[in-house]
């Protein structure tokens, strides 16, 4: 447009107006595509707390039950396990798992509400992966200091048998305690913490 | 054209004279330098294998089920059950990695002729937002067999973005639909492979290609053939019509290729589980983790830079910070390059140094992706600030350094390169 020519404002400004309330308009049609991403009513609902037998679980050994989607593990520790503890904590990124998630009764040195019997999410803080148990026996692969616990296969964090990751791993924090609860002597029920052990 | 053919065009042409003009301005009468090389066959092997990746992606969806019950069943349905299923699986698998390696020789035909330089500066970022899409294409596509890999793959990129500072645990739960990896996320990614991507891919395609024929092709010799033009026909002197001498060279380009790629797919579609993993035949397990877990080998170079960059304020943010950096910082590359000359064979022994050692690095990074960072044993020492004795860590850490030293020093090395002459006119 040439400088001669008078620019009519009252049309310009119809012209930006109409522009940015139909852009507006335009911004808002998006919603509901963006949030039909989020979890539907029915995933949100799937979330029910599971009951898991313990009575005939051995000693030192893991029961992977599924809870939310992820896998939860039951280990009842021998006292090896329990033991080996308190050897590790000095190579422990956050020993007293200050800064990690679990419920407040199990914010003690075995994570537990139950010293015995370890609940725990199976699921690497790094990305999410499923760690692998690994015991006091596999020196030759996991280092000499090695005195079982967990390993993660997809980015090499290892954690303690109270699942709390060792330093030099790039998991930032331990595993998670899923809220749980001992519904009798044999079964824990995880997914909720109403009653006390 | 026989008479009544040649009736028929002038109707079409009468009615629609564009059609015609395109196909002038694109093929016929598009002058691209003579002295165009073997790396120049990649742009159109591009556009082959995407042709390829959408007619065998087509016939997929008729048979695949996008639902986390049926969609490994589905796959190994077509892979036994569907007449010919076999093939049009092995096809598409074949090719996206084909389009991967395509892509990777194009972009680097790109970096060592300076093709990104003035005035092509959109041409590269076009291509760097296909290359960007082509991953995201990749990676949804790679969750549709549901099989082990497929889960855990998705499961940790997905997590990638649960770590960026305060809203990453809820843009992870916004894109995957669900609280884990599940059917949900299964079926947008789904939509996402089939429908979105591919048509953001195409729309891009066409514009890094009418980018380039507005500004022309560059050449191995990095010089502007639209400088000495025939001052008759006003054609450029040492350029030559796309088609037909284009054309013809590159079904050349198209013989060779479909001659490599078929042997893949028949002799060996999974190439030692770098084209498909084997865990991927096992059905997707949310309770258990492969005990290698590795992406696909394309993937693997960034892979590496993410493992490389250790947690640092109790998150792992920063490694999922340098792995986008690395291929965002692509796009800056026409401002990074401050050379007095484009192509590689006028630039002094400091760029093709630094050239030499990008090339090794990226390689490096690849192969360290596809490993567990404990493939080259641990440093028999204790120091320090050894947060892990791993050798292939320090390794990657290393050739991550050397990755971004290539684009971040570039502006003071290009500079400061001792180039060659350039000639007026392109050599043979």
């Amino acid at each position: 447009m040439s400088d001669s020519e008078k620019i009519d404002n009252t049309r310009r400004n119809l012209i930006v107006a109409t522009s940015v309330i139909g852009g507006v308009a335009g911004a808002g049609a998006a919603i509901p595509f963006v949030t039909s991403w989020w979890p539907s009513e029915r995933a949100k609902a799937a979330g029910a707390p599971v009951e898991v037998d313990i009575s005939r679980l051995e000693p030192g050994e893991m029961k992977v039950v599924e809870w939310r989607g992820k896998p939860v593990w039951v280990v009842r520790r021998t006292k090896e396990m329990l033991d080996s503890l308190r050897t590790v904590a000095a190579r422990l990124t956050d020993p007293d798992s200050k800064s990690s998630e679990q419920p407040e009764y199990a914010q003690n040195e075995a994570r537990a509400r139950k010293a015995e019997f370890m609940v725990m999410e199976g699921v690497c803080t790094h990305l999410g992966c499923s760690p692998q148990q690994k015991g006091a026996e596999a020196k030759a692969e996991m280092g000499g200091d090695w005195t079982g616990g967990f390993y993660c296969p997809c980015h090499g964090s290892k954690f303690d048998y109270a699942g709390r990751v060792f330093k030099g791993a790039p998991a930032p924090l331990n595993l998670p305690v899923p809220p749980h609860a001992y519904l009798s002597e044999t079964t824990i029920l995880i997914g909720e913490d109403r009653k006390g052990a | 054209m026989s008479g009544r053919l040649l009736a028929v065009w002038d109707w079409v042409d009468a009615r629609m004279p564009s059609l015609a003009e395109e196909y002038r301005k694109h093929m016929a009468e598009y002058y691209a330098p003579k002295n165009f090389n073997f790396w120049y066959y990649f742009g159109s092997l591009a556009m082959l294998v995407l042709a390829i990746q959408i007619v065998t992606g087509i016939f997929l969806t008729m048979h695949y089920k996008p639902d986390a019950s049926l969609a490994f069943g589905s796959v190994e349905y077509i892979m036994r059950d569907v007449a010919g299923g076999w093939i049009i699986r092995y096809i598409h698998s074949t090719g996206a990695s084909a389009f991967f390696i395509v892509v990777y020789l194009h972009m680097f035909r790109g970096l060592i002729y300076g093709s990104y330089r003035q005035p092509r500066e959109l041409v590269w970022i076009f291509g760097v937002l296909i290359y960007l899409c082509l991953m995201g294409e990749a990676f949804m596509g790679y969750l549709l067999p549901w099989g082990q890999m497929s889960y855990w793959g998705a499961q940790v990129i997905v997590n990638l973005f649960g770590t960026i500072p305060f809203i990453g645990p809820d843009l992870a739960l916004w894109i995957r639909g669900d609280y884990v990896v599940s059917d949900a996320t299964l079926n947008r990614f789904f939509a996402m492979h089939v429908i979105a991507i591919p048509l953001a891919l195409l729309g891009l395609v066409v514009v890094h290609l009418l980018a380039l024929h507005d500004v022309g092709s560059n050449n191995p010799d990095g010089i502007e053939i639209k400088k000495h033009k025939d001052p008759k026909t006003g054609h450029p002197l040492d350029g030559i019509p796309f088609h037909p001498y284009y054309t013809v060279k590159d079904i050349v380009g198209v013989v060779v290729f479909l001659a490599v790629f078929c042997s893949v797919l028949f002799f060996a579609p999974e190439l030692g589980g770098y084209f498909l993993e084997y865990n991927n035949f096992i059905p997707a397990d949310p309770l258990k983790t492969p005990t290698h877990i590795a992406p696909v080998w394309y993937f693997t170079p960034f892979y590496t830079i993410l493992r490389a960059v250790p947690p640092l304020f109790n998150s792992q943010f920063p490694g999922v910070l340098a792995m986008g950096l690395a291929t965002m910082i692509l796009l800056f590359l026409p401002w990074l390059d401050r050379g007095t000359v484009k192509s590689v064979r006028y630039r002094g022994t400091l760029y093709k140094a630094w050239l030499a050692a990008f090339v090794v690095v990226f390689l490096v990074l690849g192969y360290l992706g596809t490993e567990p960072t404990t493939v080259w044993g641990q440093f028999g020492f204790d120091a320090f600030f050894l947060d892990t004795k791993d050798i292939a860590t320090w390794a990657g850490r290393l050739c991550t350094v050397i990755y971004f030293l290539f684009f971040i020093l570039m502006p003071w090395y290009t500079a400061r390169d001792a180039a060659r002459p350039v000639p007026e006119r392109v050599t043979p």
